[in-house]
């Protein structure tokens, strides 16, 4: 473990490139904004090009995590940069690089406003948006990768800082209450962000101090890798007591819930999103939310797999209730960023369900969840900036007709409402039909209210489009309304031809999520249950009719 | 051979692909390329169907893997197709109607400016319906199934500018939502119960899944079928749905997308003869909603909610010949082809009519239109005879044998079951010689209107398909009656058994001509012998109420709809005072705490130095003490 | 004479200091008293050292002298600073450090 694996550390290289983006990005002088621009789109594509090439490097066949990387950092306290992915963290970063051009490319006009009249050396906002986007990026990979819970913690936390300048410093100033006012809510909404997670964070820092004090008690010298406490725990060099796990299990995931976030933790979700700009929105739900919900598959059931499993009950409850309360709070929605906002929460409850149901599906489920709601929420977000860019306005109430003056704009949103609503054959129906079916083969009452969910979904995304792309053209700012121009085809075609092709042949990116999430299934002990009345094969074309004994499943 | 099946549905998905995103390059000639495609799709159905016959019987099944979908462990979902004859049956309906309709639309739609949008909706159709049918899975078939919603969604809402379709299509879609997850939640069931969802495997085994588990399946499959064969309670959609283009309304909701729910219930057939109780909640959904179409069919003055109400009775009929076991599967999917021809065939004739007379639908402003439209005239007045059962018409011999069946039920049941049958056969005859007198015959009442229509024979190209439904809804019938030969196709995968009714045939054939003659002399009383009032008359509290479809939409409001929206915005005040007011309770409270400590920081050096003083003395007095202890 | 007594008079000299400088409000009387609190301590610390027979208190005694006349040279500009601007040198006028 002490000797790092002595070949090129991708995973760093892999971090530290948006890093290096988001410095010289901040370095561009004020009179060349436009190279800021360039700049880090090109940093954000090099960056998805080392994703996937640790996406390729990955072989879901080898040990759990790979492209290890372990030197020493806080020696004292046991600290160590420690690298590395299973199948769950490579598809997540290979997400997060694949949506960073999309949102610099959404993104690219929205600092424009800001500018000052005059170039000005010390005021450069268009190169601190950009710098902030790339600086996130870096970090939210790190926290993929991070294999030791305190260089996790640090960077989980460090987060915060970029994503409270975006959201308060760049916000959306298509407000109906004035400039003044959206000033107002931009920076209500910024702090509560901040508060919100900071309080997460620090008691969760609590718990990663009292998970030091565990491991130094038991072990000897205090530790926080991830799998040095892994072997420890399958030595029986390290025992947890029942109190001390469950304390811990829930300093983490308070700080996850929040993140997630989980009713009734959620209520800076909205505000973020609203007030935020729709690419930065994108950022929040699709990228830097998905370390929370990651961060309970790998850290609380793979640190605390006892106290996840009696926390199971009440997470699955509040789950569900968020995926209820908020599918019917979008229903409720008047402004078209809140109620993504709100569509988002059901979401998470939905990724919530399937990774504390246990089953393989409902895990793979919940993996598969995380990428393709990010791709879709990217998708239905993304154009909806478009479309309030257009009036100004972020009011449902404020459009309706559009389809009619702009087709294109009214088709890719309703691929995108689609893809949110789980239709079949975009992306997110097999994540959350699998997290369906995991769900209910072990709580098939919680499988059965979840179900609900889908119908809710179709509820909220139908009323939306037809309030605003259908009926007839009344308002003049409607009927102004250009169609998509050809840099924000180029953001929306492929995140929807992804969901398409994801949708059809989601295949590849199961197969590297499966064999790391029977690895968590083997941390919390559970095997998936079995059929009532199990047939032999489940393909037809090795399926005899002949024998329909009861035959193991692997 | 098997590699063909793809093209099925690849043909018109490429169409749908192609016209779609094509842009407006298209425009003059995409929906050429939509008939063309949707043509080949039909012909390789043809092709196949060849080579099935040159089989024996037991090995007409076909399969084709593609490619394995999602597979999670014990979770293996494959996009695989089967085809065996009853999924041939439905191939060549969709692809040969479809066909049909599209070559109408190319007429019908002429004129509208969104005419490669329309083909590139009915292409994609085309494709899910027939992964519906095609599908090896329960889960394959949830995708067509969803697809269809969705192009039923798109097409009901096709003139999105009307707020009305617009929320129509949104309707249609959400009710089917409620049936579709009823089709998860039995794939779920079959997930767990069998470990498989894949047809051969659930259904073969189906019986040592005990009773209990089978009855669930099966009713959250009815329910499945009830939200997209718009039976009741999941109804209130359909008669909305004729929002949409009249071809669409001919083909997925008449002929075709809506007789998916008899597909599945037959499919299913091996779960349903293991659960007594689900089919007896078929067969009583089947004869509720019989009579409940043939109803609100009775009071329309709307040409296609007439008919709508018309198809919803028909399929109600299926549904309840599906509910019957093996006696009636076979019969369901008989009647189910004849009205695809019949049905289609009126849907056509009527938009024919529309288009004649500036788009008009209300019957009482038609009257007379055989002078004007002959060819229209004897198209839908076959389609008219074939649906009420005039004897040597295709949906005589289907009808018919329905109703045998539903006597040959046995008991009591079998006794009402086969009562309900006549009657609704009785209303059959009187709602569609309503529809017939009202609109080719009596006084031409469209006469002297502002903006008088001109009645007009429409171009051959939407004349030549109506003629061929037509053919088909005169002899498709006898064909499938001659020597049972379509019980015979049928029966590899539906099994058949011979119903042993207590009524003879003769008896039962009777009674039908009976209830036909009953129901046609009783609207040639009220509407042939009597001019028709161009404004409708106020009528009974029945006839009322049926103008509102038996009040479905006000229950439907009162129970879903208003407290829907009461119980969100209660949720959208409560997380802004009460969840998020905790949380904005919480800091004003530290806000407040922290306001009332900064008094002390008074900037007085004195007051500073007072406290220090203070402070100290009380470190050396608790020193002390703590030494004294 | 028991060096006991040098404590009580330290003692006395401390509790007068501090007593200045709760009541006074002139600063340059207020300064005087803090360095008579100082030279309290002196006393003692010197007393003490004198009591144990050890140097460590007188050592002590040197450096808070020191820190005294360090402490003298920054509090007396201060205070000139202060009368300079506002023409008075009571502390009370100068309460312009709160929330």
């Amino acid at each position: 473990m002490s000797v790092a694996n002595a070949g090129f550390p991708l995973l760093t290289v892999t971090a530290a490139l948006p890093a290096a983006g988001a410095v010289v990005t901040a370095a561009v002088p004020a009179a060349r904004r436009g190279a800021a621009k360039w700049l880090a789109l090109l940093f954000s594509l090099a960056t998805l090009v080392f994703a996937l090439v640790v996406l390729a490097r990955f072989d879901p066949g080898g040990s759990r995590y790979q492209l290890t990387e372990s030197h020493s950092w806080i020696a004292d306290f046991g600290v160590r940069y420690e690298l590395g992915v299973d199948g769950i963290g490579a598809v997540l970063i290979a997400l997060t690089a694949l949506l960073l051009p999309f949102i610099v490319g959404a993104a690219w006009h929205d600092a424009d406003e800001l500018e000052p009249a005059r170039p000005n050396r010390r005021w450069r906002p268009t190169q601190g948006f950009f710098a902030l986007m790339l600086a996130t990026e870096a970090m939210v990979i790190v926290s993929f990768a991070a294999t030791d819970v305190f260089l996790f913690y640090v960077f989980f936390e460090a987060m915060l800082i970029p994503m409270y300048f975006l959201i308060g410093g760049f916000g959306d100033r298509a407000h109906a209450a004035g400039e003044e006012e959206g000033a107002k809510q931009r920076s209500y909404a910024a702090v509560k962000f901040l508060l919100y997670n900071l309080a997460g964070g620090l008691i969760m820092l609590a718990a990663v101090i009292g998970l030091f004090v565990v491991t130094s008690d038991q072990l000897g010298e205090g530790t926080f890798s991830l799998q040095q406490i892994a072997q420890a725990r399958a030595n029986g060099d390290l025992t947890m007591g029942t109190g001390i796990e469950r304390l811990l299990f829930l300093g983490f995931f308070f700080a996850f819930a929040v993140k997630a976030p989980l009713w009734p933790l959620h209520t800076w979700l909205p505000n973020a999103m609203g007030e935020a700009t729709a690419p930065v929105a994108v950022l929040i739900t699709a990228v830097v939310d998905k370390v929370g919900t990651f961060a309970m598959l790998r850290f609380c059931l793979g640190l605390f797999p006892e106290a996840s499993k009696w926390a199971t009950p009440v997470v699955l409850v509040l789950a569900l209730v968020s995926i209820l309360y908020g599918a019917l709070l979008a229903v409720g929605q008047r402004d078209i960023k809140r109620l993504i906002a709100y569509a988002s929460i059901s979401h998470f409850g939905f990724i919530i369900l399937g990774v504390f149901a246990m089953t393989s599906q409902g895990q793979s489920g919940a993996t598969l969840y995380m990428v393709f709601h990010g791709v879709s929420t990217a998708a239905l977000m993304l154009v909806a900036g478009f479309l309030i860019s257009r009036r100004g306005s972020r009011l449902i109430a404020d459009y309706g007709g559009v389809q009619k003056v702009a087709p294109v704009l009214a088709g890719t949103f309703l691929v995108g409402g689609l893809a949110t609503l789980s239709l079949p054959g975009l992306a997110p129906f097999v994540s959350e039909f699998l997290v369906l079916v995991g769900t209910f083969s072990r709580y098939p009452v919680a499988g059965i209210v979840a179900t609900a969910g889908i119908v809710l979904g179709a509820l909220y995304i139908l009323l939306m489009y037809q309030r605003t792309m259908t009926g007839p053209v009344e308002k003049p700012e409607v009927r102004a309304m250009p169609d998509l121009r050809v840099r924000e085809v180029a953001v929306a075609a492929p995140l929807v031809a992804l969901l398409l092709f994801l949708g059809i042949f989601p295949k590849p990116v199961a197969d590297i999520v499966n064999p790391s999430v029977e690895h968590t299934m083997s941390d919390v002990h559970k095997k998936d249950p079995k059929p009532d009345h199990q047939v032999a094969e489940t393909g037809w074309f090795d399926y005899k009719p002949a024998e329909h004994a009861g035959g193991d499943h692997k | 051979m098997e590699s063909l099946i793809g093209l099925l549905v690849g043909f018109p998905l490429l169409g749908a692909a192609v016209l779609l995103c094509g842009g407006r390059k298209l425009d003059r000639s995409g929906h050429w390329l939509g008939v063309l495609l949707s043509g080949a799709s039909f012909v390789t159905g043809v092709v196949l169907f060849a080579g099935m016959l040159g089989k024996p019987t037991d090995q007409r099944a076909l399969h084709q893997h593609l490619f394995t979908w999602v597979p999670v462990e014990s979770f293996q979902a494959n996009v695989a197709f089967q085809l065996d004859q009853l999924a041939m049956t439905f191939v060549l309906l969709i692809t040969g109607v479809g066909t049909l309709i599209h070559i109408y639309s190319v007429g019908y739609m002429e004129h509208d400016v969104g005419r490669r949008r329309f083909f590139g909706y009915l292409n994609l159709f085309l494709a899910a319906m027939l992964l519906l049918v095609l599908a090896d899975n329960y889960l394959l078939l949830y995708v067509g199934w969803e697809g269809v919603g969705l192009a039923s969604y798109l097409l009901i809402g096709f003139w999105q500018f009307k707020p009305s379709a617009a929320v129509a299509a949104k309707k249609a879609f959400l009710v089917n939502r409620v049936g579709d997850a009823g089709l998860a939640i039995a794939i779920f069931l079959m997930f767990t119960t069998f470990g498989s969802f894949t047809f051969a495997p659930v259904l073969d085994n189906a019986t040592d899944a005990g009773e209990g588990k089978l009855t669930a399946i099966g009713l959250m499959l009815l329910l499945a079928a009830c939200g997209k064969s718009a039976q009741v309670p999941l109804q209130s959609w359909l008669g909305d749905a004729m929002e949409g283009p009249t071809p669409v309304s001919a083909l997925i909701h008449a002929a075709t997308m809506v007789t998916a729910g008899v597909y599945l219930i037959t499919r299913s057939g091996a779960i349903f003869n293991g659960a007594p109780d689900a089919q007896t909640v078929v067969v009583v959904v089947g004869a509720v909603t019989l009579l409940y179409g043939a109803i609100v069919g009775c009071a329309k003055d709307d040409i296609k909610k007439a008919l709508a109400g018309s198809t919803m009775s028909q399929i109600g009929y299926m549904v309840l010949a599906a509910g019957l076991g093996p006696i009636g599967y076979a019969f369901a999917i008989m009647h189910l082809v004849t009205h695809g021809f019949f049905k289609a065939g009126l849907f056509l004739g009527a938009g024919s009519v529309m288009h004649g007379m500036n788009d008009e639908v209300d019957m009482r402003r038609y009257g007379g239109l055989r002078k004007y439209m002959p060819v229209t005239f004897v198209t839908f007045g076959l389609g008219y005879l074939a649906i009420i059962g005039f004897p040597g018409l295709s949906g005589f011999f289907s009808k018919d044998q329905i109703i045998e069946a539903a006597f040959a039920k046995g008991g009591t049941q079998g006794w009402i079951l086969g009562a309900v049958t006549l009657v609704g056969a009785a209303i059959t005859a009187y709602y569609m010689t309503r529809v017939m007198l009202m609109t080719f015959f009596g006084e031409e009442r469209w006469k002297g209107q502002e903006n008088e229509p001109h009645p007009h024979e429409s171009p051959k190209i939407m004349t030549v398909p109506m003629i061929v439904l037509a053919f088909g809804s005169v002899f498709a019938g006898g064909l499938f009656k001659a020597g049972e030969s379509f019980v015979h196709w049928l029966e590899p995968v539906t099994q058949f058994e011979h119903g042993h009714s207590p009524v003879s045939a003769a008896a039962v054939t009777g009674a039908t001509v009976v209830a036909l003659l009953l129901g046609v002399g009783g609207a040639w009383l009220q509407y042939g012998r009597r001019p028709v009032p161009s404004v409708a008359p106020r009528g009974s509290l029945l006839t009322r109420a049926a103008r509102r479809d038996l009040l479905q939409d006000d229950i439907n409001h009162a129970v879903l709809v208003k407290p829907g929206e009461y119980l969100t915005r209660g949720l959208v005040y409560a997380d802004n005072k009460v969840v998020d007011g905790a949380v904005n309770g919480t800091a004003a409270a530290f806000g407040g705490l922290s306001g009332r400590t900064r008094r002390v920081q008074n900037g007085f050096v004195r007051s500073y130095a007072v406290s220090m003083f203070g402070g100290a003395a009380v470190l050396v007095a608790a020193t002390l003490l703590m030494r004294a202890v | 004479m028991s060096p006991v007594n040098y404590v009580y008079l330290a003692a006395v000299l401390f509790t007068i200091g501090a007593a200045g400088v709760l009541i006074r409000r002139n600063a340059i009387v207020v300064f005087m008293c803090i360095e008579l609190m100082l030279n309290a301590a002196n006393l003692t610390l010197v007393a003490f050292s004198r009591i144990h027979g050890n140097l460590d208190g007188q050592i002590m005694a040197f450096f808070v002298m020191v820190v005294a006349a360090a402490e003298v040279v920054v509090g007396l500009a201060i205070i000139v600073m202060m009368y300079r601007s506002r023409h008075s040198a009571s502390v009370d006028d100068a309460s312009l450090m709160k929330l």
